[in-house]
């Protein structure tokens, strides 16, 4: 399956790009096993993330096409 | 109800001035309204700049989410969102939540209810610059008090 994914803010800066489209063997990954595949290590602490721009927890599944985002705590207002 | 997100300067009193002409004039027993500004201080450090990143599309789809929510819950005639992005200066307004009820009550608990999911829910990052002239990303909102 292939899915977009997208970074924002201070994960943006430190992982030094907007996000990637990533092409994985077989389905039924969860937002928390996807960073894991793509970065090797565990979700960093207080990580949030939205599939398919709505609120996700890294038990949320991602399928085929999937636009999925990581982000630290958000602070507008 | 209406949100919107401004890349420069925006007057809220304007908007607010703007979006009340849509709200039955007889029936608007009650306005509460709520401005946030760009203090030029933060953690006892001087700022002199601020950016504001937000996640196109998705942000819009979180405030329209969270505003309706609120409809569902108090008797709103009527709710304006309006909330600044990308690079800011002390004194210009950041946030502006109106809301429009018959009763005081509701306007003002729907306006302080929408203001504080915004806070933690809607997808707003703050990146501030401080007077030597580093960058440091907000990493909480303040208590508010």
């Amino acid at each position: 399956m292939t899915v977009s994914v997208h970074y924002f803010a201070r994960l943006r800066e430190e992982l030094g790009r907007q996000g990637e489209e990533v092409a994985l063997p077989g389905e039924g990954l969860t937002v928390g096993e996807l960073w894991r595949h793509l970065h090797q290590d565990a979700p960093p602490e207080r990580l949030m993330a939205a599939v398919n721009q709505e609120q996700a927890s890294l038990e949320t599944p991602v399928r085929d096409g999937d636009e999925v985002a990581y982000f630290p705590p958000v602070t507008g207002g | 109800m209406a949100v919107e997100i401004y890349t420069g300067d925006f007057d809220p009193w304007e908007v607010v001035r703007q979006a009340e002409q849509a709200i039955p004039a007889n029936a608007r027993g009650a306005a509460s309204v709520f401005v946030g500004r760009m203090r030029d201080f933060n953690e006892d450090e001087d700022v002199t700049g601020l950016f504001l990143e937000h996640y196109p599309g998705m942000t819009e789809r979180e405030l329209e989410r969270i505003v309706a929510e609120a409809e569902a819950r108090w008797p709103l005639l009527g709710c304006h969102v309006a909330h600044r992005v990308g690079d800011v200066r002390p004194g210009d307004a950041l946030v502006l939540v109106a809301t429009w009820s018959a009763h005081r009550i509701a306007a003002r608990d729907a306006c302080s209810d929408i203001l504080e999911r915004l806070k933690h829910e809607a997808p707003f990052w703050k990146r501030e610059t401080l007077a030597d002239g580093t960058d440091r990303w907000v990493e909480k909102n303040t208590p508010g008090f």
